[in-house]
């Protein structure tokens, strides 16, 4: 609790400038910085509509964002988010397809599962390729996506192809009664829900029990850990293997809730969004749930931007990136003012 | 309930709409405001960036000629993923521009998102490039539109097959579908039909947009003695100038690439949206009903071929335009058998004949004789 102040207080001052720095840019185009960030919150938070369209955005985004919070928690940097939810949506429409017949409930509860432990054990493999070969597990987990990526494609054209879909090759469908609506009268779907469950659980398992203090030991000083006895194999493949679950169980989304069957569509960028969240959010379970929602937000405007202003698709890299700097190099301030810090 | 009042605005602004529309076509000789205030709103979507070189701009070019005519608007968003981001950009422009129709143009927005907005916005119209709408299954607003492209990829092999020294011909193509093997098969019978020695050496990239494979391929093709490369990936850009900075031919794809070749571009496949879209946009603001599935080729406007470039010889053209005649006049058939497969399997016996409406031809799984290469 003793540094939710700084926290505050450097985080919103990041976000100041940063936007600040996006009204320059803005300005730059030839457009006026106050009506482009009028449109911005029109087209992300301006109207019940947009509000939807910015949640069902963040929804695939709190939980690709786990996969980075969660092995950072234990000092790994893991970057392998998307190759997750590839791995987790492909095994999870299989098991979709293959049980079809079989009551809903029976169907979802399989396919989530089994999304959670592939993706699960994909970045798991990551964390022990790290722990017990001192492979550096940014570059495996990049270079895992790539690999996720093809297997998807070569089944997915080749022996998994539905020949239905000629020209957009892709699994046969889970069945229309096996997915997941929406969540009543909107038209976000319940992949919502499932965002933000799994973020509040995380976030008590982070912080509220042994195993998230242990996991803070461990990232702290791994040597420390080892002499306090911590199982540090155990709790490093664990944060791993919870980070890909989480990941994969976004994949599952797509399938479920989305498209009814797997393709291409799975390896949409889902992933690498995640880790922008993850890197805003400090690695909080919780704080991943708002950044979703502001980055689904920025997302969702980024197509009224080019329509009412004619600005490129690549204002909303902009942004993204702009934010994203300011607030990595924002990180250097923190325990640098007195005034900050809570008086013990 | 937002659902619902946004539908009921919807169906209400619809009707006001249809009203002004209605006063409009009535009043069309002697009112102008009347035709003014019936503006007719169109989105268009693309799966990539609008200055590609490739499919996007292609549909792009189509875009903007609607802006020349004064009663209709169109906005457009580019790099809009197959994914949910598709149902709310489709959402967004029918509910925040207004829009009456909808062009998704990518492949795969069709299933599920158009399908699945279609039942969501009954009132709006789906027009989708590529897809093919069954009346059966599909809802009656959305409709399907495409052209036969390979008819002018056809007219290009014809003039590689003339200009090639080698005989070897590369073809750079994103993944073995129906419409990449259609195109692959008619550059390889438009090339074999100047010279049957010709062969077609095929490369798949996996991927739509995938420039360093592309720039690869392009470039172990010419290593293997390839002297002209075409391609079916979204932009052309990367193989057509690759094969410029090696100095071989090239043949374009989508739109008209040549100035990205001055030396070496022969000729190209291209598409001529503006012409399919304009005739959307007079169906509406005429009120007269939309057909739910529009085909087409050289004859009907299409498809064009690029002009040739200044390498092509006087022979290639006068082969290439004789090609073109018979295809204006509508009596040119490419799947014409005998025609065997690269496995030397007769796939058209001879005297059978599979003309372009054909939808066998649309879910083709073989290559032709003549193209090395493989299916799976």
């Amino acid at each position: 609790m003793t540094a939710l102040r700084e926290t505050w207080i450097i985080s919103l001052a990041a976000l100041a400038l940063a936007f600040s720095l996006v009204a320059i840019f803005f300005a730059t185009t030839g457009n006026s910085p106050w009506e482009v960030f009028y449109t911005l919150y029109r087209g992300a938070f301006g109207s019940w509509f947009s509000w939807q369209n910015t949640l069902v955005r963040a929804a695939p985004l709190m939980l690709t964002a786990l996969c980075t919070v969660l092995p950072a928690r234990v000092g790994l940097i893991v970057i392998g988010g998307e190759g997750a939810v590839v791995v987790g949506g492909l095994c999870s429409a299989l098991v979709g397809i293959t049980l079809q017949d079989q009551s809903p409930v029976l169907v979802i509860t399989a396919m989530v599962l089994t999304g959670a432990i592939t993706g699960g054990m994909w970045i798991a493999a990551v964390g022990a390729l790290r722990y017990f070969r001192n492979v550096n597990e940014t570059i495996s987990s990049l270079l895992l996506n790539y690999i996720a990526i093809a297997i998807l494609n070569f089944l997915v054209i080749g022996i998994l192809k539905d020949p239905a879909t000629l020209n957009n090759p892709s699994t046969h469908s889970i069945g229309e009664q096996n997915m997941i609506g929406q969540i009543g009268d909107t038209s976000i779907h319940w992949g919502l829900a499932y965002g933000i469950i799994v973020c509040v659980m995380l976030w008590i398992l982070c912080r509220r029990s042994t195993f998230g203090f242990a996991a803070d030991v461990v990232g702290g000083n791994i040597r420390a850990a080892r002499l306090a006895g911590l199982p540090v194999a155990k709790v490093l493949l664990w944060c791993c293997f919870l980070g890909g679950a989480a990941a994969g169980i976004a994949g599952v989304l797509e399938v479920a809730a989305v498209h009814g069957r797997a393709n291409s569509a799975l390896n949409a960028g889902y992933g690498y969004a995640g880790i922008l969240v993850a890197f805003l959010a400090r690695q909080n379970p919780l704080a991943v749930i708002p950044y979703a929602i502001l980055l689904g937000g920025i997302q969702a405007s980024g197509g009224l931007l080019q329509r009412a202003h004619d600005l490129p698709d690549a204002t909303v890299n902009v942004i993204q990136g702009i934010i994203f700097m300011v607030i990595l190099s924002s990180e250097m301030f923190y325990g640098r003012f007195k005034w900050l810090q809570a008086k013990n | 309930m937002f659902n619902e009042k946004q539908l009921v605005l919807n169906r209400r602004l619809f009707i006001q709409g249809c009203t002004a529309a209605g006063v409009g076509a009535c009043g069309a000789m002697s009112s102008l405001s009347a035709v003014a205030a019936a503006k007719v709103t169109m989105g268009f979507i693309y799966v990539g960036p609008r200055d590609d070189y490739g499919y996007n701009q292609a549909h792009f070019e189509g875009k903007s000629a609607l802006a020349k005519l004064d009663w209709a608007k169109a906005v457009d968003e580019e790099n809009v993923p197959e994914t949910i981001e598709v149902q709310k950009t489709m959402e967004s422009m029918i509910n925040l521009d207004g829009a009456q129709v909808l062009f998704p143009t990518s492949f795969g927005y069709f299933d599920p998102h158009i399908l699945a907005m279609a039942k969501r916005y009954p009132e709006i119209t789906f027009l989708h490039c590529g897809g093919l709408w069954d009346a059966q299954k599909h809802p009656k607003n959305v409709g399907s539109y495409f052209g036969y492209i390979d008819e002018p990829v056809y007219v290009a092999g014809v003039v590689a097959g003339h200009m090639s020294k080698s005989k070897k011909l590369g073809f750079i193509a994103a993944m073995p579908i129906p419409q990449v093997l259609r195109n692959i098969n008619s550059f390889a019978l438009g090339a074999r039909s100047a010279d049957p020695s010709v062969t077609v050496t095929v490369v798949f990239t996996g991927g739509w947009s995938n420039p360093v494979k592309e720039a690869e391929s392009a470039n172990s093709l010419i290593d293997q003695g390839a002297d002209v490369l075409t391609c079916h990936v979204d932009s052309p850009k990367v193989v057509v100038e690759t094969a410029e900075k090696r100095g071989v031919f090239s043949c374009g794809y989508h739109t008209n690439a040549s100035v990205l070749a001055p030396k070496g571009f022969l000729t190209g496949a291209e598409w001529n949206w503006s012409g399919v879209y304009t005739n959307y946009a007079q169906l509406i603001r005429d009120g007269k009903p939309i057909p739910n599935l529009i085909r087409g080729g050289l004859k009907e406007g299409v498809v064009k071929v690029s002009p040739y470039g200044s390498a092509v010889s006087p022979a290639a053209k006068e082969a290439a335009d004789a090609v073109i005649k018979q295809f204006m006049e509508g009596n040119m058939v490419v799947y014409k058998g005998p025609i065997k497969d690269n496995t030397g399997k007769e796939v058209i016996a001879a005297g059978a004949q599979h003309a372009q409406q054909d939808i066998w031809l649309e879910s083709m799984d073989w290559l032709a004789e003549g193209v090395v290469g493989t299916t799976k």
